[in-house]
């Protein structure tokens, strides 16, 4: 008879769980005034991106030899590049390229390093030796040279800058789960699960996983900074995005020829930029907070 | 021998393996890119006898083992092959170039230690003051500036409008300043960042509580008991940085036209020049390596409490 009291009083307790901690993170996350900031900032850049062809219509990759290197002014905010081309139009052009690569990247860095951290975790041995050498490989490269490697192997493009700096950072997410998923293999749960016969597919899914939701969600907050970082600094070297497509870092670049004369041409795709980046920064410190319950905000 | 050379002698061990597989990837680096390596070795515009000569000297006919034990032969020689472009030999090249690069990249790493460490321990110091977000305000900006936009930015205020420095080349130590700063400044913010939460843990300990109620003068207790002790992880992350300024190199190179190993890298990457690349790469992964041995090293003189036997 007891049995089951403590049977139902359980059940009712796992119901709540997820309820209670769901808008516990969100209100904390909403009370991080720095993240807040960082959310706003990207949601500006991220509307400016879906909404910049039908604010700027002039194709952003359209030469007008008649307004060349024009410095800011009423008609152009930011000025005109050595093409005659908005500046302003083409960074928030640029913000769709920039987002893109960035989301791709980190989801193809996530994509590999996620499995790949929770099998070599999870079994440990022999599988988790061979994994650990190829990360340690991986990171004896410094993490810029190792995807400025990939695009010498590759080449330059889109496609090939979302391959290479996502590669570069897969080592970063094995790491980072194998850790979670190390400490979680030895817990109660997973040994009851796998005394209950749960399938090793099914163990990991639901009960390995889960844990590492939350450090995967601030590592990748954090990494689609760096990888529009690293994305712009590829893009900077000419081995980037190829023009006349609008990306941040190659229009910098383009813009270092003319820094003496037209100062503008460089310095706001910069601010561009240096804004994406730390608003992802400021959004995954706060994100960190927030999910990490032992660094609840007093 | 003693255990710190026994120590020794192992972790350079250690480093054996790591160095070989960065001479795999390497290796492997001209033969993954679709095309006859032979002719990517030659460079384009080779003729056909040279890259016939290519294929034999590398053995390139031969299985990738063989062709691997070549290529370590090879480069136990100190022979990493002639450039496509200029026909200069690789370490030639390389070593022309490696002086530029290494004074850049200690000249940041020694100004990111010294700055970074110091504002940490103000901002650790006076938690929660006006100082303190100032400090992690500008440690933000550090850490989201893109380096090469940072480079340019100093370049337009200090060379084009104030004509206090030269806007790049190479030279005296005036050349120098521009770009240690701008490639450092990201360094300085991880390491300010890192002493202050490795500081602010130490703070919480009996000892510190001990060192001040037996008064010490609050400057010993911050230097001497406390700093001592938040050392390890510092350390940690400024080797880890080093990493990050070799990288950041590449890129500070080009914008203040830096005649080091970053912008032949860059020229060898548009050009095509693989045998330069390949050294490049090489040295790279090299250095990164040994100033993580030193790293280690360090710890174990930092801390002697880590066993070394």
């Amino acid at each position: 008879m007891r049995m089951s009291i403590r049977a139902s009083t359980t059940a009712s307790w796992f119901h709540e769980v997820p309820v209670r901690t769901r808008p516990g993170v969100w209100s904390r996350l909403r009370r991080h005034r720095t993240a807040v900031i960082g959310l706003i900032l990207l949601s500006a850049l991220a509307l400016g991106g879906v909404f910049a062809p039908v604010v700027f219509t002039e194709d952003p990759g359209d030469a007008y030899f008649e307004r060349v290197l024009q410095p800011p002014s009423r008609a152009h905010p930011l000025g005109t590049d050595q093409l005659g081309r908005d500046l302003l139009g083409r960074i928030v052009h640029g913000a769709r390229v920039s987002f893109l690569i960035g989301i791709l990247a980190v989801g193809l860095s996530a994509t590999m390093g996620v499995p790949v951290g929770l099998i070599s975790g999870y079994y440990g041995g022999g599988v988790d030796i061979a994994v650990q050498r190829l990360v340690d490989l991986m990171l004896a490269f410094p993490g810029f040279l190792l995807a400025l490697t990939l695009i010498a192997v590759l080449g330059v493009g889109v496609a090939n800058v979302v391959v290479a700096v996502g590669l570069a950072t897969a080592p970063a997410y094995v790491r980072l789960v194998r850790g979670v998923a190390l400490s979680i293999r030895g817990q109660v749960y997973v040994e009851a699960a796998r005394a209950l016969g749960a399938p090793a597919g099914r163990i990991i899914v639901k009960h390995v996983l889960p844990n590492c939701l939350a450090p995967i969600i601030v590592q990748s907050t954090l990494q689609l900074g760096t990888a529009i970082l690293t994305a712009a600094g590829l893009g900077f070297l000419g081995l980037g995005v190829k023009p006349p497509t609008p990306e941040w870092g190659t229009m910098l670049g383009e813009g270092q020829t003319y820094l003496f004369s037209s100062w503008y041409i460089a310095t706001f795709p910069g601010i561009a930029i240096f804004v994406a980046v730390m608003a992802f920064n400021l959004l995954g410190d706060g994100l960190r907070d927030a999910l990490d319950p032992r660094m609840r905000l007093g | 021998m003693s255990s710190l050379g026994l120590y020794l002698v192992r972790r350079l061990g250690l480093i054996i393996p790591t160095l070989l597989g960065v001479t795999a990837v390497v290796f492997l680096l001209v033969r993954l890119i679709p095309g006859d390596p032979a002719r990517l070795i030659a460079g384009i515009q080779a003729q056909e006898e040279e890259v016939a000569r290519i294929r034999i000297e590398l053995g390139l006919t031969r299985p990738l083992h063989v062709q691997y034990g070549i290529f370590l032969r090879r480069l136990a020689r100190g022979d990493l092959g002639l450039s496509a472009v200029t026909r200069v030999p690789v370490v030639e090249e390389v070593a022309s170039r490696m002086r530029a690069t290494v004074l850049l990249a200690l000249c940041s790493i020694v100004l990111a230690a010294i700055a970074g460490m110091a504002a940490g321990i103000v901002s650790a110091t006076r938690q929660y003051s006006l100082l303190d977000y100032l400090v992690m305000g500008v440690a933000l900006f550090g850490v989201s500036i893109p380096v090469f936009w940072l480079g340019l930015m100093l370049m337009l205020l200090f060379s084009v409008y104030l004509h206090w420095l030269p806007a790049g080349g190479y030279g005296g130590p005036q050349h120098l300043v521009l770009p240690s700063i701008a490639l450092a400044a990201f360094s300085v913010a991880i390491i300010a960042r890192m002493t202050r939460s490795s500081l602010l843990e130490v703070f919480g300990q009996d000892y510190i509580r001990t060192a001040r109620a037996k008064g010490l003068h609050h400057q010993i207790v911050i230097l001497k008991h406390a700093l001592k002790n938040a050392l390890i992880p510092i350390l940690t992350v400024i080797g880890l940085q080093f990493g990050a300024l070799l990288g950041g190199a590449i890129l500070t190179e080009t914008t203040f036209a830096w005649p080091g190993l970053g912008r032949l890298l860059v020229s060898a990457i548009s050009s095509r020049d693989y045998p330069v690349i390949q050294g490049i790469v090489l040295v790279f992964a090299a250095i990164f390596a040994l100033v993580n041995l030193a790293v280690d090293l360090l710890y174990a003189y930092v801390d002697p409490r880590i066993h070394y036997g």
